[in-house]
């Protein structure tokens, strides 16, 4: 469990077909690790931060014993990958028209 | 005596079951005799009293207050970072980054994360869930009946009764509306109280935009396509302004007022030009004035209106429409109060050059001017409760034209995508939508926008599927047009073509017969005397010939009708002599029948 390893799972990610960029954040919303541009980066913390939050608690009030796992969003431009954590969230961007 | 008691209640609490309660005795009032005023009692006599066997009314209302509401903006910052950390100082958040990077936590969750992730990223790449196996098949055609819905109404926040007299599209994308406010009633009087025009943003209706504070009332604003910042402005008292949006409500410039027009400035119209600052206006005063925004003390350029072409002012045509098209920037048209529609040429050296053809228009103001944007040659004037669609060949007539409505016509349209489709408002408030293709005798579409006049429409460019109306109270109406109103079908170009070339050619035939009957009439009369005679004789003549053919057929008739006669008298004694003879058989027959019968039975 070193940086490195987690570094290798980045690289692996991001060298699969269709990925544009990958964004880490954590539970205040802060962008830990991305290779997004600053901007970009500012926005996709903060918005998904409160959908990938809302869409906990929307699972939380149906069935406390159930928890958001994973969730993804389709786009015309690309598909959404979030995987949210207790303390950390991924977020993955991977086009959708590759073929 | 006006005794009111208002009182607000909750919506919530209309209806509600009334509940009373006992309370103490309290004394209100408390008058005591008086015996002064018993002192002044006269007994009245005689007395005379009325009485009303009739129930009494009285009247109430109830309004709920208008719910007004606000646009308000929030500014977003970056936030979230823990308190000692400056977001502004890359120094401190990326060591706060590393820092996190470093924990054991973010280590192990990103690599089940990480998993995950990937997990999904395969499975996408591997099967497309999303793939559309009928990409081919041609969608479903479904033809459904046009319609339009209001999408905001823009009331005039001013309480103040102006019509809505002009309104123009903001030139980069349809997201500003201009609005010219102006009483233009007759004698009304209460033009100078208030005469703030707006901006509205399509997407706020509660509050306009921009306020533009003019000297006098405008009748007319126009965005500058070139600079979407700049508008032009046409006053009531006849000057032109320029406004910035950039620089605030107040006018930056505007014309000197002697130079100006005598009458309201009803039309301005941006021309095409590389600098995008020229322009020109029209008044009832009977001038044409061009302008440049650059040097606007004086106009650039005059035309009298004088179709006689001698350009005496008296004599001129009040104009009330401008047509420009930037496509032939040298050409316009202009549509008079006194009805006639004048093609004019900017390149002309004189009055008398500038002033091309005539053609007869309406018998009333032209309120509406506007070529096809199709087809240039054509163009259509409203105007005495009818639309009328023009051919430049034509000088005598227009090539088509509808039926005169109940309620005068207003202002008119071509819709800027649709070929066949045009737009009118009428005083009736409604909005009516024109398919000469699908048919001419009513409209396709009519929506009742408002329940008071309407007095313009602006069709968005290009699109054309939003018309802004304004009504004679200064509300503007957005209506949003259902696609088949606005999508432009296949062959609809080469009908819409075809129908005005065929009408073009219609009115020509028509015009020539007249002309040749004209002729014919005006000869006839000229040689009137000498040729009286021999037409007598004529006359004469073909009634003997047509006398003989009378008597010919008559006498064929009856030579008919005595052979057929002759024929059916032949016939019938042969039918007695065969029936005599049939008679003896069907009654031995008959007699043999009952006797079969019987036995059956």
């Amino acid at each position: 469990m070193t940086q490195a390893e987690v570094d290798d799972t980045l690289k692996r990610i991001q060298e699969h077909k269709g990925v544009q960029g990958y964004l880490i954040i954590n539970n205040d919303g802060i962008p830990i690790r991305s290779n997004l541009d600053a901007s970009l980066t500012q926005q996709y913390a903060a918005l998904i931060k409160s959908l990938s939050d809302k869409a906990r608690s929307t699972i939380r009030e149906i069935d406390p014993s159930n928890e958001l796992v994973f969730f993804r969003m389709r786009t015309k431009k690309h598909e959404i990958l979030v995987a949210p954590e207790k303390e950390y969230t991924m977020i993955v961007l991977q086009a959708t028209d590759v073929q | 005596m006006d005794i009111q008691h208002v009182y607000t209640k909750k919506r919530s609490e209309f209806g509600r079951q009334v509940i009373f309660t006992d309370r103490a005795v309290e004394s209100i009032a408390d008058i005591p005799p008086n015996p002064d005023l018993s002192r002044e009692y006269i007994s009245r006599n005689p007395v005379e009293l009325a009485i009303q066997n009739v129930r009494e009314f009285s009247e109430h209302w109830v309004n709920t207050v208008r719910f007004e509401t606000e646009n308000r903006g929030i500014n977003h910052v970056e936030g979230g970072w823990p308190k000692d950390i400056n977001p502004l100082e890359p120094d401190q958040t990326s060591r706060f980054r590393k820092k996190t990077e470093k924990e054991d936590g973010y280590s192990r969750s990103m690599l089940s994360l990480g998993n995950l992730v990937e997990h999904t990223i395969k499975q996408n790449n591997i099967v497309d869930i999303y793939e559309n196996y009928f990409q081919n098949l041609q969608p479903d055609v479904v033809e459904e009946a046009p319609y339009a819905k209001t999408v905001n109404i823009y009331r005039d926040p001013h309480n103040a009764r102006r019509t809505a007299n002009h309104i123009s599209w903001y030139a980069d994308g349809a997201r500003k509306l201009a609005v010219s406010y102006c009483n233009l009633e007759f004698q009304s009087g209460t033009n100078d109280s208030f005469i703030d025009s707006y901006i509205w943003d399509t997407e706020n209706p509660t509050k306009p935009d921009l306020h533009l504070k003019p000297i006098s009332p405008l009748v007319c604003i126009e965005f500058n396509p070139k600079d979407t910042h700049q508008l032009v402005g046409g006053c009531y008292n006849g000057q032109v302004c320029i406004f910035d949006t950039r620089k605030g409500s107040t006018a930056v410039e505007q014309s000197l007022i002697e130079n100006s027009h005598r009458d309201p400035a009803y039309k301005t119209v941006w021309l095409q030009s590389k600098s995008g600052t020229e322009f020109f206006s029209a008044s009832t005063d009977g001038k044409i004035l061009w302008w440049d925004t650059k040097k606007l003390s004086e106009p650039v350029e005059t035309l009298i209106l004088d179709i006689e072409k001698k350009g005496r002012i008296e004599n001129a045509l009040g104009a009330m429409s401008l047509e420009y098209e930037s496509t032939i920037p040298t050409k316009f048209m202009v549509g008079t109060e006194q009805g006639r529609i004048i093609s004019c040429n900017r390149k002309g050296k004189n009055d008398a050059e500038k002033i091309g053809n005539v053609f007869p228009g309406h018998w009333g103001p032209v309120y509406a001017l506007q070529r096809h944007p199709n087809f240039l040659k054509n163009f259509l004037s409203v105007g005495d409760w009818t639309v009328r669609i023009w051919s430049e060949e034509m000088r005598d007539d227009c090539i088509m034209w509808t039926k005169p409505s109940v309620h005068a016509l207003t202002d008119g349209q071509w819709s800027p995508t649709r070929s066949s489709i045009f737009f009118t408002t009428k005083m009736d408030g409604t909005l009516d939508v024109w398919d000469i293709l699908f048919k001419q005798n009513e409209p396709t579409l009519s929506i009742q926008v408002v329940d008071e006049p309407l007095h313009c429409l602006r069709v968005e460019e290009p699109h054309g599927r939003l018309v802004a109306c304004g009504s004679q109270n200064g509300t503007v109406t957005l209506v949003e047009l259902s696609d088949n109103l606005c999508v432009q079908g296949k062959s609809e170009k080469v009908l819409v073509n075809g129908m005005f070339d065929r009408e073009t050619r219609r009115a020509k035939i028509l015009e020539a017969r007249g002309r040749a009957r004209r002729d014919a009439r005006g000869k006839s009369a000229h040689g009137e005397k000498t040729e009286k005679a021999t037409t007598d004789g004529a006359t004469l003549e073909s009634e003997l010939k047509e006398a003989n053919p009378i008597e010919k057929a008559e006498k064929d008739f009856w030579k008919i009708v005595d052979e057929e006669k002759r024929k059916r008298d032949r016939k019938a004694a042969l039918a007695g002599e065969k029936a005599a003879a049939e008679a003896g058989e069907t009654t031995q027959a008959e007699t043999a029948a009952p006797t079969t019968a019987e036995t059956t039975e």
